[in-house]
């Protein structure tokens, strides 16, 4: 049986990747390449952030402490928060924000799906509603990818460097965190190793499509979902906490 | 968002697109029709100028709309919940809705959305005045929507039975929408003043230095605007003060309900008329601001500029695509 703690840690692990991501991708609002991508941008930053609330409210049910979504969104120090180093990293241009999101999202509608038959009931729940959006923004961020990849040289010379700077922090996406092996056995949800064959097998064939070459894999390591961040993680909290850590306490 | 009742003429009238046959009898038949209410549509014979005119309201309000992301769009990242990050991530991209909707309803007058945003970009079309001024606090974003969206609306409203069909179907998805950011931006403040000291100076702050300029988006007295084609074609309905007054009446009682002091002395209530009386607005600062003089006229544009240069390898991108794959099919048949 698990425990509470590694029940709430693992829903916090899944809960952080949305919240984080759709703080990264709402930075686009306003400064994208045209105008329908401005929209679709915030529209994903809008899902991810939907997905945040409900998985960090039920964490906070989960923890029983009496910490609501907004608690645990901005009054966490960096190393409590459990989201992928993937999904922090700086958005930097076009080209890296939708490969990130095309490697982030298939690893999402994987994940989705297999959370949807949770014994979680609630996190069953929004798994269902969510697998319908992360599907949405696989198929908008694989178009891209296979427009950018093979489009002018410019375009391919940029999806190729992103690729190749995202690539190592894919790995994280897989590695297993025995904290979750309880939680695992009580098919609360599937244990990280256990989607990375799938993930490929989703992702190549995209990125062959794409004329852009898949990097070998390196010992590179990232622990975000360990706590343990990039030097980008703090500079995007202060900016995301500092109306609740100016006005503590008050309701908004 | 956002009409400014002002009609800006452009420094180079575009000179472009489907030129009409001016002809007597069918500008005779072309009244006619404005006078029977009925709509005129893209495919309808207008009179040129009538064309021209629409080409540039439209524009400046879908250039309002892309433009009035920006200052919004400044305190996304730092909303102070998730739940007004949702709204306000919304909110801003219904904001974006709008600008394509009214871009496409001026592409029905012969005009393609590029070259409109190469006028906004070169500084030769205009966009609503109000985003020249900048966000300063969270309450900024209450604040735009209530009194913001709120002049709007009333701008707006009339417009949906403006005499050009595409704009008035346009129109009314876009006031929908907009009434709806209004009442999220007063709860917004409500929620703020019901709070801590801190909430409720934000919120006067705020209201200190939105006011004015909302009441200044409704153009110059009528006295000093002429729109006497814009109306006799059904463009313009209500002209700038009445509208001006019904916002003022309507706003006043909000403010009371909100516990903000309106920073104006000299408001107050006259029987005599039936409406509120209040002090001269300063219309050097509302020239000031439309000539390029405002607080962030340089950094609206120069964020649209950057955007639009950072992006245009995307563009290139995905037109090349485009022909690559039109090309591969035309091989596969």
């Amino acid at each position: 049986m698990a425990s509470k703690q590694e029940h709430t840690e693992y829903v916090l692990r899944i809960g952080d990747n949305a919240l984080i991501l759709g703080q990264r991708l709402s930075e686009w609002c306003g400064h994208a390449p045209v105008l329908e991508e401005d929209m679709a941008l915030a529209n994903m930053a809008l899902d991810l952030i939907g997905q945040a609330r409900m998985l960090l409210t039920h964490a906070g049910q989960l923890e029983g402490a009496g910490r609501d979504e907004d608690q645990l969104a901005f009054l966490r120090t960096e190393a409590h928060y459990r989201n992928l180093t993937l999904c922090e990293l700086p958005n930097e241009d076009f080209a890296r924000t939708v490969v990130r999101n095309f490697l982030f999202s298939s690893f999402q509608v994987l994940l989705w799906a297999r959370l949807s038959g949770s014994t979680d009931a609630e996190l069953a729940a929004i798994a269902a509603k969510s697998l319908k959006e992360a599907r949405y923004h696989q198929q908008h961020a694989g178009d891209w990818v296979i427009r950018l990849g093979d489009g002018t040289a410019e375009s391919h010379r940029r999806s190729q460097v992103a690729l190749d700077y995202l690539w190592p922090y894919t790995a994280e996406l897989f590695a297993p965190a025995p904290s979750d092996d309880k939680v695992v056995a009580a098919g609360i949800g599937p244990a990280w190793p256990s989607l990375e064959a799938d993930w490929e097998a989703q992702v190549v064939p995209v990125l062959n499509e794409a004329t852009l070459t898949v990097p070998a894999r390196t010992p590179f390591k990232s622990f975000g979902k360990f706590g343990r961040h990039s030097e980008h993680m703090g500079h995007l909290l202060a900016t995301m906490q500092i109306m609740q850590r100016t006005y503590p306490g008050a309701r908004w | 968002m956002y009409t400014q009742a002002l009609d800006i003429p452009q420094k180079d009238a575009d000179e472009r697109g489907p030129r009409a046959v001016e002809s007597p009898a069918y500008e005779a038949e072309f009244n006619a029709r404005i006078d029977a209410g009925e709509f005129i549509e893209p495919k309808d014979w207008m009179p040129e100028k009538y064309r021209k005119t629409l080409i540039r309201q439209i524009s400046q309000h879908a250039h309002s709309e892309i433009v009035g992301m920006l200052p919004e769009g400044n305190w996304i990242t730092r909303a102070p919940s998730l739940k007004r990050k949702a709204i306000l991530l919304a909110k801003v991209q219904d904001e974006g809705g709008h600008g394509l909707y009214l871009y496409a309803a001026a592409e029905t007058l012969g005009v393609s959305r590029d070259e409109l945003y190469e006028a906004l970009l070169s500084g030769k079309a205009k966009y609503s005045s109000i985003f020249n001024y900048p966000t300063l606090n969270w309450a900024d974003i209450g604040v735009i929507g209530w009194l913001v969206d709120g002049a709007a609306i009333m701008n707006q409203i009339p417009l949906c039975k403006c005499s050009y069909g595409p704009y008035a179907r346009a129109m009314i998805r876009v006031c929908k929408e907009e009434s709806f950011h209004q009442r999220q931006g007063y709860d917004a403040l409500l929620q703020m003043m019901k709070g801590t000291a801190g909430q409720r100076e934000m919120v006067q702050d705020a209201v200190n230095r939105w006011w004015w300029p909302s009441i200044m988006m409704f153009g110059p007295h009528d006295k000093d605007s002429i729109h006497v084609e814009s109306a006799r074609w059904g463009i313009k309905r209500i002209s700038n003060d009445d509208l001006r007054q019904k916002f003022v009446d309507a706003t006043v009682k909000q403010a009371e309900v909100l516990g903000v002091t309106l920073p104006d002395p000299d408001l107050k209530w006259n029987a005599e008329r039936g409406h509120y009386d209040f002090g001269a607005i300063d219309w050097d600062e509302f020239w000031s601001v439309v000539k390029g003089d405002g607080q962030c006229n340089v950094d609206r544009i120069a964020a649209r500029r950057k955007a639009w240069d950072d992006g245009a390898w995307v563009r290139e991108a995905a037109l090349a695509f485009a022909e690559k794959q039109a090309a591969r099919e035309k091989v596969a048949a």
